[in-house]
């Protein structure tokens, strides 16, 4: 392992500042927000997946003690502007309302919103409103959503087809699918949903003689959610702030702004009143986005040797009723990525996204991920197929550093990765060989079935498209010498205050307590991303750097300035501005910021009174990250239970502002998948009525499902400043056909096969006849 | 409306209410102790924990009345003056056992109630006292290391 020199700050695992209030219940959550005045806010849904609306009768509601308003469609549909969530990703199709008017698409959609003096009085009217709807059949089955004899979900676009995107197939491609080594299989993955432990909740304050509307929302994008509450009440983006504070969890439930926050935000325009609204649970699982639906159709064709001559992927996703950011945005990635990390000379995809009567589909930790999970499944089934160890596979089809830059059959450039490197760590830490020999013996003596699993993967970050790879960041040092930074982040676990004053602290030479983050509000930061997609080490922490640079240039001048030096002598070490080789000679960084406030007539002529920066980071296009998820499970032949006994990280994040949080940020993707691949599932029934709306059905991984993960890391450093790569969403990335692969491999031992998640007993207990 | 009177971390609380109030709707609003969080109010997350007269409870599936006469201790009640942490809470700094913080106060109790019952518990002992508690962020991995290292540190 190499790692890089680390740093005074950036490098090191500092315990996190945000820690000390989240533990001690001083954090402050939407829910905690107050207002005098403030009013409370509850939604009745569809329990119907797709039908007409018959009847809506709200008087018994609005009758009742407590009750300030029961909205309708009618009420608020004619003065909303665009529901459109975010304009970043233009998302086509679904014609997206605030309320449900005369149909119903999904069970769960919100029919009336009702406000009343208490959440208890809230519900006790919900419940007096009656609503009929004549269900009609329901579009459930992805697969069969797109057949002639099917309802349409939407009836004003004619089609259940959201978005294509389909590559031609060249005719050596096709020769090559028809030929000889051919592998060919077909993978699902079932419904599940980011579960944050902290719903969606908002509290939206419009003060009409101000014409100001002011909100609190639980978050990952409080520049963008401001715009988008902006666009749908028709106040003016100036007048409009949003603040995030603390946020408990989003995994990128909350990147986008959901139709409910918007509802709100528009009724409390409406009625000129302070509302809240807080999910509860039922409502998040059933409502807020799903995710990971989808089937792949695959084929592999190799050479004698086994290695990759051609690919081929047919991939449809469920985007559900009312997609959350992109239509088929997942699976144009899940085409595009297939090949991932391994040498393939010619490759042609088809991705589809598909409108059903579901939740719609949004974004959740490595929104594309199925393009590792397909691929990787596909390697094993492949190698087993062809007859050779996975491991093998993999050793003669990934590309070698040696090789890099590499462009993919799809056009995309490989740079700047280890995916070889990763590989051959994490199965020297899982000791591969030695398991293999133990697995033998155990199945040959005592019946028992063990499997050992990889997952390799590339990661993108994002960058492509605007302004997903932008940040600004404001460095402003107090006259005292201490340093506000303010970020247009959304942090929601990732220790964000912490990292970015780490990296500070780092480009000024000063000390870190000396350095605070302000984030999580649209009014007092520059316009920002927000954060999810993997960005902030390398977005928002060069964003810093280079705002950094502005004032580390300047204090030193002004320094330079007062000790009759040359700038290019002078060093900050330690928060002293000194000649290098003479640190006698210097001057103190809160002496130099004092100055320029406050003693401006010493700062050399024409210069600018303060010490302050603005200064943007543009990511590039592509930068990658990588890792080798390893594990090892046994299967219960007699229950159909899967226990994973180790399980192994080897990760490349190019060079880790802190390590602690970088493995914390794996550990938390990692058992995600765990559960997306064990536990989790969405389950709907064929009429579209959700069968899994408690922590009762619908599984988390607990403490005792969950190992003890280890670590390897191996450091390429990306070719931008400061050299970091996203590594937010690879843990979730890796995880799922890593632990599929173990159980595929154990098995394999007695012949029988898996092809679906998750692998929940009775799954297992098919599979072994 | 119901009178009910209890010790809330050390104070005594008066207060008339509804008696279908949850026992958490009255910490973190009428007591305004919002530290005690709600992930899921059917009593399966664990982030609403309390302590009731010494014991783990759920706040979410107790009625403020039922607490009627009782000594409650919430998130806020466990660290020192002045924002000290807790041994416990100290213990999950130390070990990042927690990131966006949200299940963190049930947690923090949860862990504070098993140590109390067995000062040196093993990590199968640890695993099972903490199952019934969930958190999406961590992978559970720094929540243990942490309860292993408070136990440690109070030996």
């Amino acid at each position: 392992m190499s790692l890089s020199t680390a740093g005074r700050f950036v490098g090191q695992s500092v315990k996190r500042r945000e820690d000390p209030r989240l533990l001690t219940g001083h954090g402050r959550y939407v829910d905690d927000i107050v207002i005098p005045g403030m009013l409370h806010c509850t939604f009745v849904r569809s329990d119907a997946a797709r039908g007409r609306i018959v009847r809506v009768d709200v008087d018994a509601a609005r009758a009742l003690d407590g009750v300030i308003a029961v909205l309708t469609a009618d009420d608020l549909n004619p003065h909303a502007g665009t529901m459109q969530p975010t304009m970043l990703l233009t998302t086509p199709g679904a014609p997206l309302r605030p309320l449900a008017a005369t149909d119903v698409r999904f069970v769960g959609e919100p029919i009336v919103l009702v406000v009343a003096e208490s959440r208890y009085l809230a519900e006790d009217a919900a419940e007096l409103v009656e609503i009929e709807i004549e269900s009609e059949p329901a579009v459930i089955d992805v697969e069969r959503a797109l057949d002639a004899d099917v309802p349409i979900v939407h009836p004003e676009l004619g089609t259940n087809l959201g978005a294509e995107m389909a590559f031609p197939i060249a005719p050596e491609l096709e020769a090559l699918l028809q030929g000889e080594n051919v592998v060919k299989r077909t993978f699902r993955q079932q419904r599940h949903t980011p579960v944050p432990m902290e719903t969606r909740g908002v509290v939206v304050e419009y003060e009409p003689a101000a014409g100001e509307l002011h909100a609190w929302m639980s978050t990952q994008n409080p520049h963008e959610a401001k715009h988008a509450m902006a666009r749908v009440t028709g106040v003016p983006a100036h007048l409009v702030r949003v603040e995030g504070h603390d946020v408990g969890g989003g995994f990128g439930q909350k990147f986008f702004t959901p139709r409910e926050e918007l509802v709100v935000a528009l009724a409390a325009r409406r009625l000129g009143r302070t509302l809240k609204w807080i999910e509860d649970r039922r409502e998040n699982l059933i409502a807020s986005n799903h995710a990971r639906a989808d089937v792949a159709h695959c084929t592999f064709a190799h050479d004698a040797d086994g290695r990759l001559t051609g690919s081929y992927i047919d991939h449809i996703e469920d985007a559900g009723s009312f997609p959350i950011g992109a239509t088929g945005g997942a699976g144009a990635l899940v085409g595009l990525l297939f090949t991932g990390p391994y040498k393939c000379p010619v490759a042609s995809l088809r991705t589809r996204a598909v409108w059903t009567n579901t939740c719609g589909r949004g974004a959740y930790r490595g929104p594309w991920m199925f393009e590792t999970v397909a691929r990787e499944q596909m390697v094993d089934a492949a190698a087993r197929a062809i007859g050779i160890d996975p491991l093998e596979w993999r050793r003669r089809n990934v590309v070698p550093t040696a090789e890099l830059p590499y462009t993919l059959p799809t056009g995309l450039p490989l740079d700047m990765v280890s995916p070889s490197e990763t590989l051959e760590q994490a199965v020297e830490i899982i000791g591969y060989d030695a398991f293999r020999v133990e697995q033998r013996r155990a199945f040959a003596e005592e019946g028992r079935l063990l499997g050992v699993g990889l997952g390799l993967y590339v990661e993108p970050s994002t960058g492509m498209m605007d302004p997903m790879g932008t940040e600004t960041a404001v460095v402003r040092v107090n006259p005292t010498g201490q340093v506000t930074v303010a970020l247009g982040t959304g942090s929601h676990g990732q220790g964000i205050e912490t990292t970015m004053a780490q990296v500070v602290a780092e480009e000024l030479g000063i000390d870190y307590d000396d350095v605070t983050i302000v984030q999580g509000d649209s009014s007092v930061t520059a316009y920002g991303r927000g954060t999810g997609g993997s960005g902030t080490a390398v977005i928002a922490g060069n964003s810093c750097r280079n705002a950094c640079a502005i004032v580390r240039t300047k204090a030193i001048e002004i320094a330079a300035h007062l000790m009759e030096a040359a700038p290019d002598d002078l060093e900050i070490v330690d928060a002293q501005i000194a000649v290098r080789g003479t640190p006698t000679r210097s001057v103190a960084w809160a002496e130099v910021a004092r100055i320029a406030h406050l003693e401006t007539a010493r700062l050399p002529d024409g210069m600018e009174v303060g010490l302050e920066a603005t200064a943007t980071f543009k990511a590039p296009a592509f930068s990658w990250s990588n890792a080798c998820h390893a594990c090892t499970v046994e299967v219960d032949r007699a229950t159909g239970v899967v226990t994973i006994l180790r399980y192994v990280v080897s990760e490349d994040c190019g060079v880790m502002i802190n390590p602690m949080i970088v493995e914390g940020q794996v550990a938390g993707g990692v058992v995600q998948g765990i559960g997306g691949t064990l536990y989790e599932h969405f389950i709907y029934d064929d009429d579209g009525n959700p069968l899994t709306t408690t922590f009762m059905d619908y599984l988390l991984p607990t403490t005792t499902e969950v190992p003890t993960i280890e670590y390897g890391h191996v450091e390429t450093p990306a070719p931008t400043p400061g050299g970091h790569k996203g590594m937010g969403e690879g843990g979730a990335i890796g995880s799922p056909p890593a632990i599929f692969n173990a159980v595929a491999d154990a098995l394999a031992l007695v012949g029988a096969t898996i092809d679906h998640t998750p692998l929940s007993p009775d799954v297992i207990f098919a599979a072994l006849g | 409306m119901l009178p009910v009177e209890m010790t809330v971390n050390g104070g005594r609380r008066r207060g008339v209410v509804e008696p279908r109030r949850t026992l958490a709707d009255y910490l973190r609003e009428d007591c305004a102790l919002t530290g005690t969080h709600l992930g899921c109010e059917h009593g399966v997350c664990g982030a609403c924990t309390v302590f009731l007269d010494g014991e783990a409870v759920r706040s979410c599936l107790l009625f403020a009345v039922q607490a009627d006469g009782s000594e409650v201790t919430t998130i806020e009640g466990l660290g020192g003056a002045d924002g000290a942490l807790s041994p416990v809470q100290d213990a999950f700094r130390e070990e990042h056992g927690l990131q966006c913080g949200f299940c963190t106060p049930g947690f923090v109790v949860s862990v504070t109630a098993l140590l109390a019952e067995n000062s040196a518990p093993s990590e199968t002992e640890v695993r099972e006292a903490l199952s019934g508690n969930l958190c999406r962020c961590t992978g559970y991995q720094g929540i243990v290391r942490a309860v292993q290292r408070a136990a440690e540190e109070s030996r």
